[in-house]
């Protein structure tokens, strides 16, 4: 047996996704923008897939955009949102402290363009407190850009406050749920959302494909240039094949929702009951306030890159937030947000789970890893020196 | 693969790991803040390296490049020992992804290290820059 147990890096198409791509391929094949009937049938169908995809968002069709993904959906948002509010003088962004690198990156590119960032602190359990939003908003905040769910700890935010404090405020306020959509309920009207982004592999749909939902009257600056598609705003020809994979996806996901939500969070539970019994192990996040589908841990005294080829040869397929996996020196900066000391941020264990994960399968990681963390605790000089009392344990 | 089989290998099945309670001199090298530390263990007579042990917290490749710089210095006189390079570590793994050099640095500080602290404790005089680190860790210096 193979536990594939890192679904907020990628899920397996489902195959209702699959077989709703094939048609696209060879049989409504052509340019949604030719004047012919081949052309004009491509067309019709990119319209039904927009349709289908705002429905799940209960947003209107005119509001999706398709992008490549949800990190071009990130960048074209915040992008667009402070350029144009720095037309008004508006040169001031608010964010968090473990925001997913798309969001992050684009604003250190802002700030060296001259616009001033504030990343809101995310406390211990990562959550940010929407007073700590509605405080830091100024006479010239352009935009608030707040993560719906966080890819590593899992931690949900409280969007729809944060939302209504930027309506009331008249801020545009983004979100990237990228890690939500699909998995918990999101209503960007419920949650007062200006602008989202998400992307299709990540509840079982194909990759490079995701959507920038753009409310009306929210401005929205091109971002590729090159054509009338996507009402002018992301020229190139629509990927249909992945659109309508993308929105047979979406619908299946948001269909299943609380089904599926309830067998992940028994799984889920499970794990986090498992693991704990591991001593000087900790939990990332807050406990209840979580993503169905989403365990992450540290363990003192060992590194997660070890952690997790060990994993993969005894037959679990995780991630981890050390920094031997990103190839930087530094561990995850989601862990060091929530205060994390680096030498327990480098013991980190990601794993996210989806509705194809089995009881069976939680039983054998729950072996796997007890297993793995006592051999390399066992080989660790800082685990020696812990236990011996040279050092104090941290967790 | 990020790693080549010989990584691999040394990585799940590391040789001469553990702890050694008579060891005649031990180095300990690198910090938890940057996620890796090699603690080696030596035993020698006649002036040969006769025993290796080591211990990492770390990496695959730090685990990796420990077990290999250990098979590397035994069985050696502790002068040749002491001509470890970093270099020879990657070579005898078949290359090392680019980001992953630093552990085989800290592979060859550990062994000098280690040869370090048996002539301290032996009284045996040595040229400090033979035992100076060859190279620069981006993080641990």
């Amino acid at each position: 047996m193979y536990v594939y147990a890192d679904n907020a890096a990628t899920t397996a198409m489902s195959k209702t996704a699959i077989r709703a791509m094939e048609p696209y391929f060879d049989t409504i094949y052509g340019n949604p923008s030719s004047l012919h009937s081949v052309g004009q049938r491509a067309a019709e169908a990119l319209m039904e897939q927009r349709a289908k995809v705002a429905a799940c968002l209960g947003a209107k069709p005119e509001e999706i955009y398709f992008t490549s993904g949800g990190s071009e959906a990130d960048n074209q948002a915040i992008r667009s949102a402070a350029l144009l509010g720095a037309k008004k003088g508006k040169r001031h962004i608010i964010s968090s402290a473990f925001e997913h690198h798309a969001v992050l990156h684009t604003l250190k590119k802002l700030e060296r363009e001259g616009f001033e960032v504030t990343l809101l602190d995310v406390g211990p359990l990562g959550l940010i407190r929407p007073e700590d939003v509605a405080a830091a908003i100024r006479e010239d905040t352009a935009l608030v850009t707040i993560m719906y769910a966080n890819n590593e700890v899992g931690t949900i935010q409280p969007i729809a406050e944060i939302g209504a404090i930027c309506r009331e405020k008249k801020v545009p306020f983004h979100t990237d749920a990228v890690q939500a959509v699909g998995h918990i309920p999101v209503d960007v009207d419920k949650d007062h959302i200006d602008m989202l982004s998400l992307s299709a592999h990540k509840f079982h749909g194909p990759k490079g494909v995701g959507v920038l939902y753009c409310r009306k009257g929210q401005p929205l600056l091109t971002f590729i240039e090159g054509g009338a598609q996507e009402r002018g705003r992301r020229a190139g020809t629509e990927n249909l094949a992945g659109i309508a994979g993308l929105a047979a996806a979406l619908e299946e996901a948001v269909s299943h929702l609380d089904e599926n939500a309830a067998h992940m969070t028994a799984l889920r539970d499970k794990l986090i009951d498992g693991l704990s019994q591991i001593p000087h192990s900790r939990l990332n996040g807050d406990r209840a306030r979580r993503l169905p589908g989403n365990v992450s841990f540290c363990f003192e005294g060992i590194e997660g890159e070890s952690l997790l080829l060990l994993l993969d040869a005894k037959g679990v397929a995780a991630s981890s937030g050390s920094a031997c996996t990103s190839g930087s020196l530094d561990p995850s900066h989601v862990l060091l947000a929530l205060g994390l000391p680096h030498e327990i941020a480098h013991g980190s264990l990601r794993l996210s789970l989806s509705e194809y994960n089995t009881e069976e399968e939680m039983d054998l990681i729950l072996k796997a890893v007890p297993e793995v963390v006592a051999y390399l605790r066992d080989m660790s000089p800082v685990w020696e020196d812990l236990e011996k009392g040279v050092k104090h344990h941290a967790i | 693969m990020l790693y080549s089989e010989k990584v691999m290998d040394h990585f799940q099945n590391p040789r001469n790991l553990g702890k050694m309670e008579d060891a005649d001199g031990i180095g300990e090298v690198g910090n938890a803040k940057c996620g890796d530390i090699m603690k080696m263990y030596i035993k020698v007579a006649d002036g040969i390296i006769t025993d290796v042990k080591f211990n990492t917290f770390g990496c695959g490749s730090a685990i990796a490049t420990s077990s290999m710089a250990t098979e590397l210095v035994k069985g050696k006189p502790i002068t040749e020992a002491v001509k470890l390079t970093n270099q020879a570590v990657v070579e005898a793994l078949d290359g090392l992804p680019a980001q992953k050099i630093h552990c085989s640095v800290l592979a060859e500080e550990a062994i000098k290290a280690a040869v370090k602290d048996y002539y301290d404790r032996n009284g045996i005089c040595y040229d400090e820059k033979d035992l100076a680190p060859a190279d620069e860790c981006p993080c641990c210096h």
